[in-house]
């Protein structure tokens, strides 16, 4: 055990920068997830059947076809098909936002049409744009409802950033994983890879359970003290995990 | 040469991911069915009146459901060197799903009127005939779509047991694939089989799910 530490500790460098790919495919990943649950979210809201039929289409490709395939089909499948090479962590942004950013449109359509009727027609009532409407009483009243299902997508998503070390990205897991078969711990090596990724979690969560506090105050609802501290409930995540919601 | 999409590949990588396939969904049923138990166990123990009890089984779950499959998958394989894979595999799979499927038993168990324990109490019935005769059969019926959810979603995170060699469809795919140097056909194949065998499955569940008035 100790072996394993004090080569943790020679190869603090690699790991440093393994955690940086792990953040920066989550972040990243999770920024285009974002983008794309709205876009295709409010597509799939909209009145025209083009744009319900086209978000519809790509939400069930990207929850239907396993995230684990599209992202070997990125990185194996598209270069010879389309002379196209992507970098490993491009192919797992792309991928993880692809992927999360189908499940994230059915969270966004889920809270928009979850936000009372009275509120559309009495912004209606006002004569406030469609645009404006959207923007100054709808989405603030969805977003709070949004939060909880994207903090477990966002956890969701980082859990699936190992996937990275298959496709040769240098992430965390890749420079443990290095780290195990230089020292011979595995038992050591597994477990501190694991508590790695708990803290990262629980950090999300944290600043998740921030933003949603924000979200609260602005359209004064009560928010207690205990609030940043809880954690996450896996039922929100079966309406979205199981491609049912 | 081989930028092209050859249809002969997919005439012949199909039927070895057919063959992979039936070890995908035998992988989807235990594992689906270890969470199913599990789930409701953990549950169960999570109302126990002791906090020696219900503290550490909330931390470990919440633990498991906070880290990679992938990782508990390498890590468990290259512990358990002896075993089977598929079988770490199933057991892995529905270790961590039970850790979601629990809390699911727990918003069925806490939908069950509170006058049904009251009247449990009242006929002065045993802990165990409580569960088992009233409020289970109450609950389990409320939370079937949502494990059927979860199954679907399991389904979808097989692929990850290629990673410690079960033969399944992603695992002959990418075998395919390095040997022909087809990936292309043999990924595309298999992403198109598990669209066609989880959307109309997840259909099928949101019928359900209606039907059952949720």
């Amino acid at each position: 055990m100790n072996d394993f530490f004090s080569a943790f500790a020679d190869d603090l460098p690699q790991l440093r920068s393994g955690l940086w790919v792990t953040l920066e495919a989550t972040v990243l990943g999770a920024l285009l997830a974002l983008l794309l649950s709205f876009v295709l979210g409010l597509m799939s809201l909209s009145r025209l059947l083009l744009s319900r039929g086209v978000s519809r289409v790509v939400v069930e490709f990207f929850r239907g076809t396993s995230l684990y395939v599209q992202l070997f089909w990125l990185y194996y499948a598209m270069p010879p098909l389309t002379g196209y090479e992507l970098t490993p962590l491009v192919c797992g942004v792309l991928a993880f936002g692809l992927n999360y950013g189908a499940y994230g449109a059915e969270v966004v359509r889920g809270a928009v049409n979850s936000v009372p009727r009275g509120q559309y027609e009495a912004a209606l009532a006002l004569n406030m744009s469609p645009l404006h409407r959207m923007r100054k009483v709808i989405l603030p009243q969805a977003w709070v409802q949004m939060i909880p299902s994207f903090t477990n997508l966002l956890i969701q998503l980082l859990k699936a950033t190992p996937l990275l070390w298959l496709i040769s990205a240098a992430d965390l897991m890749t420079a443990i994983e290095k780290l195990r078969s230089r020292t011979g711990e595995t038992l050591t090596a597994y477990v501190t890879l694991l508590v790695c990724y708990f803290v990262l979690a629980y950090a999300l969560t944290l600043l998740m359970n921030l933003l949603e506090r924000s979200a609260k105050r602005r359209l004064g609802l009560a928010t207690g003290g205990k609030s940043l501290l809880k954690s996450r409930s896996a039922v929100n995540a079966a309406q979205t995990a199981g491609g049912a919601g | 040469m081989k930028s092209d999409f050859d249809w002969g590949a997919v005439g012949d990588a199909l039927p070895l991911l057919i063959d992979g396939f039936w070890t995908t969904l035998l992988a989807t049923v235990l594992g689906t069915l270890v969470a199913a138990v599990l789930g409701l166990a953990i549950a169960v123990a999570g109302r126990a009146p002791s906090r020696l009890v219900t503290v550490p089984v909330k931390a470990l779950m919440e633990f498991i459901r906070s880290t990679p499959l992938l990782v508990q998958l390498v890590g468990a394989a290259a512990l358990f060197t002896s075993v089977e894979p598929l079988t770490i595999g199933i057991v892995v799979l529905g270790v961590h799903y039970a850790t979601y499927t629990s809390e699911v038993y727990r918003a069925g168990i806490d939908g069950v009127p509170k006058g049904q324990w009251e009247a449990c109490r009242a006929l002065s019935l045993t802990p165990r005939r409580t569960w088992q005769a009233v409020i289970l059969p109450q609950a389990v019926r409320n939370v079937l779509p949502a494990l059927g959810n979860y199954a679907i979603s399991m389904f979808k995170e097989t692929p990850y047991l290629a990673v410690i060699t079960v033969h399944e469809m992603v695992y002959q795919a990418r075998n395919y694939g390095t040997e022909h140097f087809r990936y292309t056909e043999a990924f595309t194949l298999a992403g198109l089989i598990f669209l066609v065998a989880s959307y109309p499955t997840s259909l099928l569940m949101r019928k359900l799910e209606k039907r059952l008035g949720h």
